[in-house]
């Protein structure tokens, strides 16, 4: 038996080791940042801060919670998230339904999947973007940063590939009884499909929290900034010229525990949903990039 | 390789006509009465990608224009390939075509070897429960954007920071790893793999999963060691989604990661580290430069089609995989 042999022993040490010291490199740097965030302002000014708080208190978050930029940015963080999902799960499973459909009795589906596919490979650039959200008047507006990544089409791809797992025989005893596709997508897929629908809202979810760069290019108004971009321009660029409001205010936001404590509540849905997401993406990657 | 070959499906044969009824040789026409739902299920989705992905690409023809906002695309005088002659002259773009090269490039390489490595060293863990934990732990950073990941590395990686504390508490000089170029491309690299190398280990460890266990008893029974078994067994498992990975991810040779290199980067390291995504955001949106960074953007665009559509047919050639 290999794994009996001195030679293999020693491999096996050593891997679970390294492999402990990966684990510990991919949490240490959010560990960090929460040991700063509860630390006293002092310790953590002068670098002292490794992994555990000093002088534990509050203060931070206290500071942050109460700073009525944060909030405001949070409130659009949320809002676009559930705008953004709502919509774009509506769009991609109406669609998906559609595509899911054989060549044989719906030709155009051959037609429709280019259409989207070629979106997926070639685009037009953030500058032709960024005009024609101008010219829409869209600029300001939770739209332009829900609708213009409506339509994602890796999830519609993966969402279709959950709807062609379903028998055929249900869709057809459906149609067959009389309903109509509505009606056959609503009362038999999307039951069966739940796992399907909880999973790609999460990426979703996960996806439009993320995001930062379109509120930075489409907000000329730092109070019209999700939660992301907010974070982006205070604790990333230090950009107080754009927000232009009280000093004190914003130097309460710039100490250095009051930023890791915004990083962290910025950090937290994410960790929040993980353990949910990560019970899914592996089976959704795999279904996604094998087909059939 | 041979395995992979061996692997391709089969060339279409084409039915013989003479055993089919004329009529059904012929494709069914689509009955509209019946397919009405389908399209108008369709509707939506295609009204929006008609609107923020199609008409953006028809906005590409600023690229050939002296586009001022005011005139409009319609109203803007012609110049032809005036900004792509110049992006070629210009030094500092031609720079950014290099950095991102070089940026993309070395991704490209170390994301491929290090997630394969990964995979044969945790296939030997033969602890279910610790095999779990490591699996959660390294796939999380891929969920975290950039703006988090590039505050807490900007703090970490500070000339005061808990890094470069560690650095000279064993007698080492501390290192400007966001202010020197070239540590900045080596902080760039290393950070991208950390965030990502969990997540596609995923496709390597779908791959080892599929290996019949009794390949290893029967290398076992022959007396082969454990690292004849990772080289005749394991690795061979992998190698054909290497190669798919591996092809298709040219089609990014020109993607170095805009929201990696946004949030990390600074003046300081410009020469060497800024990339044609960061280059056209600054010279179109903040300078006002709309037409000369469009063209930037174009080229960037279109030399990625060109290298999925090769990539595509190369992987679907040489190692049957098909997508669509």
């Amino acid at each position: 038996m290999y794994h009996k042999t001195p030679g293999y022993k020693t491999f096996s040490v050593f891997n679970y080791l390294l492999l402990t010291l990966i684990c510990i490199s991919c949490i240490l740097p959010l560990i960090h940042i929460l040991a700063v965030s509860f630390s006293g302002s002092a310790p953590a000014n002068s670098n002292l801060v490794g992994l555990l708080p000093i002088d534990f208190n509050t203060e931070a978050y206290a500071k942050t919670l109460h700073n009525s930029n944060f909030h405001r940015a949070l409130f659009v963080g949320v809002q676009r998230t559930v705008l953004g999902t709502v919509i774009g799960m509506l769009l991609i499973v109406l669609a998906a339904y559609a595509i899911s459909k054989d060549a044989h009795g719906f030709r155009s589906r051959t037609i429709y999947t280019w259409f989207f596919l070629f979106t997926m490979l070639f685009s037009g650039g953030i500058v032709p973007s960024y005009m024609l959200i101008r010219n829409l008047d869209l600029m300001n507006t939770i739209w332009a940063l829900v609708l213009p990544v409506a339509v994602n089409v890796f999830n519609m791809v993966l969402m279709m590939n959950f709807f062609r797992a379903v028998p055929r025989e249900l869709e057809e005893a459906s149609l067959m009884d009389g309903a109509g596709h509505f009606r056959t997508l609503w009362s038999v897929y999307l039951p069966i499909s739940l796992p399907a629908l909880a999973t790609i809202s999460l990426f979703t979810m996960v996806f439009h929290w993320n995001s930062w760069f379109d509120g930075l290019l489409y907000m000329t108004d730092y109070r019209n900034y999700p939660l992301s971009t907010f974070l982006q321009t205070v604790i990333v660029q230090q950009d107080f010229n754009q927000i232009n409001v009280d000093v004190n205010e914003m130097k309460n936001l710039s100490q250095r525990t009051v930023k890791a404590a915004q990083i962290f509540i910025g950090t937290l849905p994410i960790l929040l949903v993980y353990p949910f997401l990560q019970k899914y993406f592996v089976k959704g990657i795999i279904l996604g990039a094998v087909k059939e | 390789m041979k395995s992979t070959v061996k692997s391709a499906p089969p060339a279409p044969v084409a039915t013989s006509p003479a055993r089919i009824p004329r009529s059904s040789v012929r494709k069914p026409r689509e009955r509209w009465s019946l397919t009405w739902p389908l399209h108008l299920m369709l509707l939506p989705a295609v009204l929006v990608t008609i609107l923020f992905a199609y008409v953006p690409m028809g906005g590409l023809a600023m690229a050939f224009q002296d586009f001022k906002p005011y005139d409009g695309i319609f109203g803007s005088p012609f110049v032809g390939l005036e900004h792509f002659r110049f992006m070629f002259e210009y030094p500092d773009s031609k720079q950014v075509i290099l950095n991102t090269l070089i940026i993309a490039g070395l991704k490209i390489v170390f994301g491929l070897l290090v997630p394969f490595a990964f995979a044969i060293l945790l296939n030997e863990i033969r602890m279910i429960f610790f095999k779990r934990v490591v699996q959660t732990l390294v796939y999380l950073p891929h969920f975290i954007s950039w703006v988090i990941l590039g505050a807490i590395l900007t703090d970490m990686l500070s000339s005061e920071g808990i890094v470069n504390q560690t650095l000279s508490a064993i007698g080492l000089q501390p290192v400007f790893w966001l202010g020197d170029g070239n540590w900045f491309r080596f902080t760039v690299v290393v950070s991208d793999i950390w965030q990502n190398f969990g997540f596609n280990t995923i496709v390597f460890l779908a791959a080892l999963a599929g290996v019949n266990p009794s390949l290893y008893e029967a290398a076992e029974v022959d007396g082969a060691s454990r690292w004849r078994q990772t080289l005749h067994i394991t690795m061979p498992a992998m190698i054909p989604i290497a190669v798919v990975v591996g092809t298709l991810s040219l089609g990014n040779i020109l993607n170095a990661g805009f929201d990696q290199i946004f949030n990390l980067y600074n003046p300081l390291v410009y020469d060497k580290g800024d990339i044609i995504d960061t280059f056209v955001y600054r010279t179109a949106i903040l300078n006002g430069q709309y037409s000369f960074g469009t063209a930037v953007g174009m080229f960037k665009s279109m030399v990625g089609l060109i290298l999925i559509v090769i990539s595509y047919r190369l992987a679907a050639k040489y190692a049957g995989y098909r997508i669509f």
